[in-house]
């Protein structure tokens, strides 16, 4: 299996590259399994295809690093993981230039951030370049330290450019649901995705002591992860709320077509137990706190800056069970409350969105072909709607199967012949998702947390500001963000949109959905005033 | 606020002001000032919305070179900005960032700076000699902005111009409004006025149901829905959308030292950066090509700003009369019913809740609006 | 090589709390594979030996830093949230250009990575 890692893939870093074109039949915004799938598909069927995508290397967040993972035991991250070798080999094929099928079909442009899509279907997206360092010089200079005072601002660069697309193919995944609670934004606390990034990347493993808390398939995935590669875990906080089982029971016939999926989460539960790792069930009142018990909070100075206040860091861990209150010291705390569609794109793009009630968040309208609102955009993936990394890739491939035939590279009957296998695997990945939304639906106090709590992490809002503002009546979360600056920050609302609705539904009386979601602009990712400035010549 | 669960009775208010933008409500709060009880019916969260997209200048210099009576209206809304401000401070906590030491308009060519030299001295003719303004060289100008570019051959100064935030302001009037009382309700679109032999009834829709409130007086400020609804009241309001486009930065630590007709640095840290002039009907999406250009010509104002990150666009809609100049004017056929129409809703917001309110409330005024009477665009 | 500290002996800076805990590398396939290559950046100043892969925002979370910046607003210390681009926690000085997304750039030899606080400085004198 080692072979896949030393497979380098040609990429179109030099926006004027030869090869690099612009306009195509098809872009792709994502290059995760779907993004992955639905190019080598499109591909084969002699569609001309771009593949953006803002990581260095494909993979998407579950087979992030899947070219070059760095751990050395791979029963730490499971065959599950390594199974998107596959997806890699089959891209690695479709740019194969002595492919004769698919031979200069596929541009693949890795670390493209996508930041714009134009009404006339233009892709406008920002790379970014290194000038030559001077790594020589500071590897031989003996006083590295030194060197340092001298910063060289020319060593990166973006560039923006666009392309023209005939169809886009949105492919831009999940997110971890934002998690607000008490101390969330303290350093120290970080989401159970993040830990498996760079266990997959960097093979890192988070400080010690470390607790998880949460709830969802995840949490418990990454916890016998990270347990299989030896890092100790002190605590597992399941926040599922009580009751949830029987609720989800109503799901289960449906889940039981997906049987193997059902036993591997059965298998993680024991593989916790069996390894002795302190579990608690139905754990509500999480806070995360800078001070010890009964010591005064952990703070540090900078004596660079001698003006700043003092730095409140984790130190430990609230809960409680059964109504009694613990406390565990804790220097990383991994949350996690299920994945969520990352709609930034497609709600920049004005495409119609769904409340999904059993997963509460919002998702892009699409067709069983995962056609969207608007005619020449289609979705596939967690983008559009939770349903996992084997989902997604069959959701890129009915896509990618339908825009070749959309475009006439396909027949009809073609289409419906290609698709029909691609359509079964797909219905069984789905047929377990109700009783899993039911289940791992988040506890109340993640979806309107506590007036104390912080909202909107970048502009610092509070939940009991948003409530304030919502109890006067504003007509919903675009006037919030014009009163108060929630949403207006560099993560432009990724944190704390879902939350604003809710706050506002529960305050107002009514549905998130009635409620409705911020006005997404673009750029969706910050730019330099000099790349679009540039786009002017 | 009502939250507005459409009911089927017919509510009343004295006034009701319909289009709860910034106009609107400046208009509603100086009514509420006055002693009136006054309702601001407005649409949803998602509504086309110029307050939103507002720049936030309190501009004077330049504005009415072809009509003194907008000049004079501007200046005395700019001169009555500073209570206003304090005002609202003081019966709301919130400070609305007012800032009136002066404003920069940068001119890139020598030609560009002499018309707007000649432009402004024709203004100050107009006004018998009172417009202060000052034309600076490079040189000068870059005293005052230190980052200001090579490219950039002068400006014009205007110790009148400021600029305020204009979301707090929304905010504060909002807040303001509804600790007097005022009422405002999510009703959604107005799509009925009809003029009773005393007063109004106004019909608005919201999702398949219908509101109906009758009012003694009714204002319309609903922006460019204005144009559908002044016909209903003997009146005629001709606006039309002209999109302009906005580009926002990170928060920066303080950079620029004044607000300038095209950038400015917001107390937030935030850079600020406008605006087109396009017709495009009723399209707020923005345009590469337009903002591309905006960026261009903001970088040769001030190239320290190639490096800023934008986080933000936005496309919002001004609503622009056949020559740029607001309306103001009671309906002769059916009195009570008033139109007020502009684009520098926040310039002029000072003058709406002070002078404007006091002449709906009293059917009198000293203020020029025989200018501003939208029957100049029949024929 | 004296100055150069790897990511398993953890910095313990003078400027912030005496910590010993940091990210742990774990065996690696790089380093059986492609022995010896690695990166050198410098985390306010230190040197960090990082593999190829990693990004600047895992150079922060092994230099044994507990933050990286504060907010603009409240001046509060943050740290990477979700290393996959969305939260804009990690957001840092690279090669002397303020709020770069750590998470999202990936180390590079020499790579000058700095703690950012509050908001960004802008000049061009």
């Amino acid at each position: 299996m080692n072979t896949t890692a030393s497979l380098s893939i040609e990429t179109q870093q030099n926006p004027n590259a030869a090869g690099a074109q612009s306009s195509y039949d098809l872009v792709i915004i994502g290059a995760g399994p779907a993004g992955m799938s639905a190019a080598s598909t499109a591909c084969q069927h002699g569609l001309r295809v771009a593949l953006l995508d803002e990581q260095p290397n494909p993979g998407g967040q579950i087979y992030r690093a899947i070219g070059q993972t760095a751990l050395q035991d791979e029963k730490v991250l499971g065959p599950d993981y390594y199974a998107g070798r596959q997806l890699l080999a089959d891209l690695h094929q479709a740019l194969d230039s002595n492919n004769a099928v698919t031979q200069g079909l596929l541009h693949y442009f890795s670390g493209s951030m996508v930041w714009s899509i134009e009404q006339d279907q233009s892709v406008c997206f920002s790379q970014q370049t290194f000038a030559a360092t001077n790594s020589a010089d500071s590897e031989n200079s003996g006083s590295p330290v030194k060197q340092t005072s001298q910063t060289n601002p020319m060593a990166t660069s973006n560039t923006s450019r666009r392309i023209n697309a005939n169809k886009i193919l949105i492919a831009t995944g999940a997110m971890e649901r934002p998690v607000p609670f008490p101390g969330w934004t303290l350093p120290g606390v970080m989401t159970c995705g993040s830990a498996q990034i760079l266990l997959k990347q960097s093979a890192l493993a988070p400080k010690m002591p470390l607790v998880l808390a949460g709830s969802g398939p995840l949490l418990l995935l990454i916890a016998a992860q990270l347990h299989r590669a030896g890092v100790e875990i002190s605590a597992v906080l399941d926040t599922t709320p009580k009751g949830r089982y029987r609720k989800a029971l109503k799901y289960l016939p449906g889940a039981l077509k997906n049987l193997p999926l059902l036993k591997k989460g059965l298998e993680l539960l024991l593989e916790l137990k069996q390894a002795g790792i302190h579990y608690e069930k139905h754990v509500t009142g999480l806070k995360a706190l800078s001070c010890s018990d009964g010591q005064p909070s952990v703070k540090a100075f900078d004596p660079a800056k001698p003006d700043m206040q003092p730095i409140e860091l984790l130190q430990q861990v609230e809960y409680s069970v059964n109504g009694k209150i613990h406390h565990r010291p804790c220097q990383t705390l991994l949350v996690h409350q299920g994945v969520v569609p990352n709609v930034q794109l497609s709600r920049a793009l004005r495409l119609e969105h769904q409340w999904n009630t059993l997963q509460q968040c919002w998702a892009p309208e699409k067709n069983t072909w995962g056609r969207s609102s608007h005619a020449d955009i289609f979705i596939a993936g967690d983008g559009g709607g939770i349903a996992g990394a084997k989902a997604a890739e069959y959701q890129g491939r009915i896509a990618a199967l339908k825009i070749a035939q959309t475009l006439g590279y396909l027949t009809e009957d073609q289409l419906l012949k290609h698709a029909e296998p691609f359509r079964s695997l797909l219905d069984k990945q789905q047929a377990i998702r109700p009783f899993l939304d039911q289940l791992y639906q988040p506890a109340d106090e993640f979806l309107t947390p506590a007036d104390d709590t912080l909202v909107c992490r970048c502009e610092e809002v509070t939940a009991g500001e948003i409530r304030a503002i919502a109890a006067k009546g504003i007509a919903g979360p675009n006037q919030t963000k014009a009163f108060c600056r929630s949403g207006m920050g560099p993560c432009q609302g990724r944190m704390c949109g879902l939350t604003v609705s809710n706050l506002i539904a529960e305050v107002q009386g009514k549905t998130p959905e009635e409620v409705g979601y911020y006005q997404i602009r673009s750029p969706i990712k910050p730019l330099t005033l000099e790349e679009l400035a540039d786009l002017a010549q | 606020m009502q939250s507005s669960n459409p009911n089927t009775a017919t509510n009343t208010a004295e006034v009701a002001v319909i289009g709860g933008g910034i106009v609107g409500l400046a208009i509603a709060l100086g009514l509420t000032r006055n002693g009136h009880q006054v309702v601001v019916l407005d649409e949803s969260d998602i509504a086309l919305r110029a307050s939103q997209g507002n720049f936030g200048l309190v501009w004077v210099q330049g504005k009415g070179d072809t009509l003194p009576e907008y000049a004079a209206i501007s200046r005395q809304s700019a001169r009555l900005w500073r209570s206003l401000a304090d005002q609202l401070l003081d019966s709301t906590g919130i400070d609305i960032q007012l800032q009136q030491k002066g404003g920069l308009f940068f001119c890139l060519t020598e030609q560009e700076l002499n018309n707007r030299q000649q432009m402004l001295q024709q203004m100050q003719q107009a006004a018998g000699g009172d417009y202060p303004f000052q034309v600076l060289d490079l040189k000068q100008v870059q005293e005052l902005e230190p980052e200001a570019g090579p490219e950039v051959a002068g400006a014009t100064l205007g110790p009148e111009d400021g600029h305020v935030n204009p979301l707090l302001f929304y905010r504060a009037m909002t807040e303001q409004f509804l600790q007097s009382g005022g009422r405002i309700v999510h009703s959604g679109k107005t799509t009925d006025i009809k003029p009773l032999n005393q007063g109004f009834t106004v019909t608005c829709h919201d999702k398949g149901l219908d509101q109906k409130w009758h009012c003694d007086k009714v204002v319309l400020t609903a922006g460019l829905g204005n144009k559908e609804l002044a016909p209903m009241v003997g009146l005629h309001a001709p606006v039309e959308p002209n999109l302009g486009q906005v580009l926002i930065s990170e928060r920066l630590k303080p950079l620029l030292n004044y607000p300038t007709g095209h950038v400015r640095q917001t107390n937030e840290g935030t850079i600020q950066i406008g605006d087109s002039k396009e017709d495009v009907g009723f399209i707020t999406d923005t345009r590469i090509e337009v903002l591309a250009q905006i960026a261009n010509r903001a970088r040769k104002m001030y190239p320290v700003l190639n490096k800023v990150r934008l986080v933000r666009t936005w496309g919002a809609l001004r609503v622009m009369t056949p020559d740029g100049y607001p309306i103001y004017q009671e309906s002769t056929r059916h009195p009570g019913a008033y139109v007020v129409t502009c684009h520098s809703g926040v310039t002029l917001g000072a003058l709406h809740q002070g002078p404007i309110a006091d002449w709906i409330s009293h059917n009198k005024t000293e203020l020029p609006l025989e200018a501003f009477n939208g029957q100049r665009f029949n024929g | 090589m004296d100055n150069v500290l790897t990511a398993k002996s953890a910095i313990s800076s003078p400027s912030d709390v005496k910590e010993v805990a940091t990210f742990k590398r774990l065996a690696t396939r790089t380093e059986t594979e492609q022995a010896g290559k690695t990166v050198t950046v410098y985390v306010d100043d230190q040197p960090v030996e990082m593999q190829p892969n990693d990004s600047a925002a895992a150079a922060v979370l092994t230099s044994g830093l507990r933050y990286g910046r504060t907010t603009t607003v409240g001046n509060s210390a943050r740290a990477p949230y979700c290393m996959m681009g969305v939260c804009f926690e990690c957001l840092l000085e690279i090669d002397g250009i303020e709020n770069v997304q750590g998470c999202m750039t990936t180390v590079q030899e020499g790579m000058r990575i700095k703690r950012q606080h509050q908001a960004r400085e802008l000049s061009g004198r």
